[in-house]
């Protein structure tokens, strides 16, 4: 493979764990923009610990993800109380602050604004990335299939009537926000001990929107919608390229688009049931 | 009456403010009826719900079932014990569909092995399964067990909140104006529903405007008005009560 379509789905399968981080905490209700948050966590982490501490690959992208998702917990608990537009402020803070902390702190370790240069000895490859990849649609397809699936998606609907049928939803929103931080972790530390190189100004708030962004074009009601999602996200923009300047101005216009012709995203749940194709099954239950 | 008490109130109070929505209420509820709880509007009987399932804190009494006092829980630990309701403004996931919402009601089932997230205990998913299609059967909605609920009419959507009461396997159930907004022809129908509920072995607390559903179907009857409980008894006792004439029709001068 050419080092293009190399780094091009390489970028894809960063992405897609990146949609299903925000899917995870989106299935029971939680919207955050602070991913970039938790990603630039695990990135970090993972880095000082492969390059100050020599240690494998392996265990630094399970810590970094891991040290995210305790920070995710944490974070999550007070965001229980915030619902809605106010929650998706205080996630956008929340990624601000560990930005300004990786600018402004633990220079002497990360480069601070200059920059995390020297990560070279332990790369990751292609099979690392869609190795991860494939872990987590694993854990996604059996999760929906799941009572604990099911539940998710009635705290989506209404977490109030959804304590009232006995749902600890304390434990499920705290459980979802923080296996959504951890998978940025370890998507965070991909990045990192890929690309080689990490500068706080990465992980700004458009990172996290466009994280955001491929979960509402995929369609947030399965976790098939996300991985659409960043697919599409990754690889048209690139074939686009010869449109030349006209290029990003097509690409908004396409999303633009795109949320008029399918406001719930492109995948819905009804179009993933396998009797929503048969003919005439769906005629004899309306 | 017969059948030991599953759930007592003693002398309850809630306040909003300076409004006194419940005010030393004590009822008790024995296993194996069909109890009424009626009133006119502002009366606290929805409160009186809310304060059961924790989703108001009481200000000061107590509230048991099953030897268990459940001011001190929180509404998903209540209705683990064998409690469930439904809304007075129908609440459905508007997501999910009819089969779903039955399955999500058993999903925190607290019968034998019920519990736990990745249950492999095949028997016992079989059984869950086959007691969904039995609730179904039940109210009919077999037939519409693939659609979205929230797309379902009014009256359908009345029984799927019902089902997925049922799904939670409850000893009690408390209906919170069930026929509200339902036409004669539907109303007869959730009377026959409801009498098989009972037959199921379910007590049933019932909260309705509908004489026709309470005259018809309760053994016992408890009367709120402002806060207070001021009548209870059999249907005959409250028919001719006068405390509760009053309320409903206003003092003679």
């Amino acid at each position: 493979m050419s080092s293009y379509y190399l780094d091009l789905f390489s970028a894809m399968g960063i992405n897609i764990l990146l949609a299903l981080s925000v899917y995870s905490p989106l299935a029971t209700g939680q919207l955050s923009i602070g991913n970039a948050g938790f990603m630039a966590i695990g990135a970090y982490v993972s880095a000082m610990l492969t390059v100050h501490l020599h240690l494998p690959l392996f265990p630094s992208l399970i810590a970094g993800g891991v040290f995210a998702g305790v920070v995710g917990v944490l974070v999550g608990f007070p965001a229980l109380r915030i619902k809605g537009i106010f929650l998706a402020m205080v996630t956008l803070a929340f990624g601000e602050i560990v930005r300004n902390f990786f600018l402004n702190f633990l220079t002497s370790l990360t480069g601070g604004a200059y920059g995390f240069r020297g990560i070279g000895n332990r790369p990751v490859s292609l099979f690392w990335i869609w190795g991860c990849v494939a872990f987590f649609l694993i854990l996604f397809f059996f999760l929906s299939r799941s009572r604990l699936g099911l539940t998710m998606m009635a705290t989506h609907d209404d977490d109030t009537v959804s304590e009232l049928i006995g749902i600890n939803v304390v434990h499920l929103k705290v459980g979802s926000f923080g296996l959504g931080a951890l998978i940025a972790g370890i998507a965070g530390g991909l990045y990192a001990h890929y690309y080689l190189y990490l500068e706080p100004e990465f992980f700004n708030v458009w990172q996290s929107i466009h994280m955001v962004l491929y979960v509402i074009m995929g369609g947030m009601l399965t976790f098939w919608g996300p991985v659409l999602g960043a697919s599409i996200f990754t690889l048209l923009p690139e074939s686009l390229r010869f449109l030349q300047d006209w290029r990003g101005a097509f690409f908004g216009a396409f999303i633009i688009g795109l949320m008029i012709a399918r406001p719930s995203g492109l995948l819905t749940r009804e179009i993933l049931r396998l009797d929503f194709w048969l003919p005439g099954r769906r005629g004899n239950l309306g | 009456m017969s059948g030991e008490p599953i759930l007592m109130l003693y002398s309850v109070h809630k306040s909003f403010g300076g409004v006194e929505a419940v005010r030393d209420l004590t009822l008790s509820i024995c296993a194996g009826h069909i109890y009424g709880l009626i009133g006119p509007n502002g009366a606290g009987k929805t409160t009186v719900f809310n304060l059961i399932t924790g989703v108001y804190p009481c200000d000061l009494g107590s509230i048991r079932m099953a030897d268990k006092e459940l001011t001190q829980l929180k509404p998903h630990q209540i209705v683990r014990l064998g409690l469930a309701r439904t809304f007075q403004t129908i609440r459905l996931f508007a997501n999910l569909t009819t089969w779903e919402h039955v399955r999500v009601g058993q999903s925190q089932s607290t019968r034998p092995g019920g519990r736990g997230i990745f249950s492999l205990d095949r028997a016992h998913k079989k059984r869950l399964k086959e007691e969904a299609h039995r609730i179904l059967d039940l109210l009919g909605l077999w037939e519409v067990r693939f659609r979205k609920a929230s797309t379902l009419p009014y009256g359908i959507q009345r029984k799927v909140e019902i089902a997925r009461a049922l799904g939670m396997g409850p000893k009690l159930l408390l209906l919170d104006e069930p026929a509200a907004g339902l036409n004669i022809q539907e109303t007869e129908d959730l009377l026959k529903t409801l009498g098989k509920i009972y037959e199921l072995g379910i007590t049933l607390l019932i909260i309705e405007h509908d004489m026709r559903v309470i005259m018809g179907l309760c053994r016992h009857i408890f009367v709120l008005n402002f806060g207070q409980k001021i009548a209870e008894g059999t249907p005959d006792q409250i028919r001719v009560n006068e405390q509760v004439i009053e309320a409903y029709l206003g003092k003679e001068e």
